[in-house]
């Protein structure tokens, strides 16, 4: 199963991935350039495996929880390819492909963990999973949005809120700098398409409304 | 040289999705969807929420879109997309479908200025029938910009002569409707209202028109062809406000026909005033207010007083849309421009003199 996974939940990450082999990898330093980064990465990791877009039998997107316009950036791309070569499209949770990747790791072999992604503004999106030995984690709750002070007690933690806020969390340490990427994304979408479980749309999970206000009713006109 | 490209457009700078396909001059299909219905609670655009739809609206403006043309993906011998100016996150999601699109197909692409496609839309559907004309100007009115350019090459002479140095003349509209408890957008609203009204009944400001920032036309002020609006939305709170106090009934139609009296005037004086000094004697009015009743009128009469031909072109392709980024393409493509490459970056403030972006 040949699959183009894309993640933008945190850094611009691209991975082509025949079964769970990594055939091409690129990931971004940085947070805020998806949108010049992301094609040129599709078009060289591609190029580099001398694979054709329609050779694929699915594009995977990450659909978050992630920052608005990095997230957008990575969705639109992925429905686009998606859309003109005729290949299936399939939306994975992003905390997913870090919960597949600490069951993975056995770095969290038989407990009920965290998975915590920067969310800014002081805050971390995260999910609950339990690991039962299957190679996928089953989604307890979540994914939500908050202070990390708010999440579960006493649940180990893979993801980089683990080190944004050691106060909060009790990190798992391999696993304390961990941001989604696309790499796990398509393996985790790799082993649900094998055991036949579902995936999601593409739709994104911005978990936060837009800053807007409806104005309130005029008071002054100079007010 | 490609004679006739097509060429599809992709527009997501404001609150419209817009995917355009022209083959060289002609039209083939203007498809856009908006979001303006969401922003109607807020009063005016939210650019989160105009960056949302663009995600959601885009490959269905694009299937749409080619239905419409009746052409496939594989035909394209271009694609174009504007890189700016405009809104930073509604533009990243134009951008970034513009550039999967090019990788999927293996199309080049064109990274292309909002504001001259804005005057590249001239060459479609007949606005100019013998091709855009030379002494070429362009005045261009929305909620997003207001300027006043001098057009010598599409592709490669563009002069920015004013523009607006806070709220485009839309967003005054947008402000001055909110006040007098008119909705949204407000430019249709104030323009019906205004009807009604005596535009001479209260004598709002006309912004930097002082001696200080025209000057003269040797000794040009600092502000000769800009404009300013915001003391003008302070102006009519201001008025609101004092027959409010003396618990006088709201004189809202003439508020609003006086509101527009001033943003009309002071535009289409500083217009007429640019084309005048840059020997412009073609005028086109684009821009989503191109469609106000009052500021085609007096644009009409003061070109015509002074010997300046005006044109309007359809509504459809006044306000954004794609198949004026297509039509800009087209241009770009024909004259034997190198592609934009896929690794640019947006550019919110993209200056006019930069037409389309070179390889980066
Ligand atoms: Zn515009």
């Amino acid at each position: 199963m040949l699959l183009l996974a894309l993640d933008t939940s945190a850094a611009a990450t691209v991975a082509l991935l025949l079964d769970d082999d990594v055939v091409g990898r690129f990931g971004s330093g940085d947070t805020r350039s998806h949108a010049e980064v992301l094609a040129p990465a599709v078009q060289r990791v591609l190029a580099d495996a001398d694979v054709s877009g329609s050779d694929l039998d699915a594009v995977i997107a990450g659909v978050g929880p992630g920052p608005f316009t990095g997230l957008r950036a990575g969705l639109v791309t992925a429905r686009t390819l998606s859309f003109v070569w005729g290949v299936p499209l399939h939306g994975v949770m992003s905390l997913d492909a870090l919960a597949f990747e600490a069951v993975a790791a056995g770095a969290v072999g038989g407990t009920d963990f965290l998975v915590g992604t920067d969310a800014r503004r002081g805050e971390v999106y995260w999910a609950s999973y339990r690991s039962s030995g299957a190679a996928v984690p089953e989604l307890l709750e979540g994914p939500h949005v908050g202070a990390a002070g708010t999440l579960p007690r006493g649940l180990p933690l893979v993801g980089r809120a683990a080190s944004l806020y050691p106060a909060d969390v009790v990190a798992v340490p391999a696993f304390a700098t961990a941001d989604p990427d696309a790499v796990s994304l398509g393996r985790a979408a790799h082993a649900r398409l094998v055991a036949r479980q579902p995936l999601l749309d593409t739709t994104p999970l911005y978990l936060r409304e837009s800053d807007a206000r409806v104005p309130g009713p005029r008071k002054r006109a100079t007010a | 040289m490609i004679t006739q490209p097509l060429v599809l457009g992709i527009e997501s700078s404001c609150d419209e999705t817009g995917v355009g396909i022209v083959r060289g001059t002609e039209l083939l299909t203007n498809t856009v969807s908006s979001s303006m219905d969401e922003h109607v609670r807020f009063g005016g655009v939210i650019p989160e929420i105009a960056s949302r739809a663009h995600l959601e609206a885009f490959v269905p403006t694009l299937q749409a879109a080619l239905d419409d043309a009746g052409v496939t993906l594989a035909d394209l011998d271009a694609i174009a997309v504007t890189a700016g100016p405009g809104l930073s996150g509604a533009l990243m999601v134009g951008v970034s479908a513009a550039k999967a699109l090019a990788v999927a197909t293996g199309t080049p692409l064109y990274a292309i200025n909002h504001l001259v496609a804005h005057v590249g839309v001239g060459i479609l559907g007949g606005t100019f029938p013998d091709g855009l004309p030379s002494n070429l100007g362009a005045l261009l009115v929305s909620g997003g910009h207001t300027e006043i350019l001098r057009v010598g090459d599409l592709a490669h002479d563009v002069e920015l002569l004013g523009s607006t140095i806070d709220d485009a003349a839309g967003e005054a509209y947008d402000k001055t409707a909110r006040i007098l408890g008119l909705g949204y957008p407000g430019g249709p609203a104030i323009d019906r209202l205004a009807r009604d009204g005596d535009p001479t009944a209260i004598r709002f400001p006309r912004g930097l028109s002082q001696p200080k920032y025209m000057g003269t036309a040797e000794a040009p002020g600092p502000h000769r062809y800009d404009w300013s609006f915001s003391g003008l939305k302070t102006a009519v709170a201001r008025s609101v406000e004092q027959y409010e106090t003396a618990g006088l009934e709201l004189p809202v139609a003439d508020i609003a026909a006086s509101f527009q009296e001033a943003v009309v005037d002071i535009i289409t004086s500083k217009a007429v005033l640019a084309c005048r000094e840059h020997g412009i004697t073609n005028l086109l009015l684009g821009g989503g207010v191109a469609a106000n009743r009052r500021l085609r009128e007096l644009t009409a009469e003061r070109c015509a007083a002074a010997g300046i031909t005006l044109t309007v072109p359809a509504p459809a392709l006044c306000t954004d849309n794609g198949a004026m980024v297509a039509a800009l393409g087209a241009q770009i493509v024909m004259r034997g421009a190198q592609p934009s490459g896929i690794a640019f970056g947006t550019d919110p403030s993209l200056p006019v003199t930069t037409i389309a972006l070179p390889r980066s």
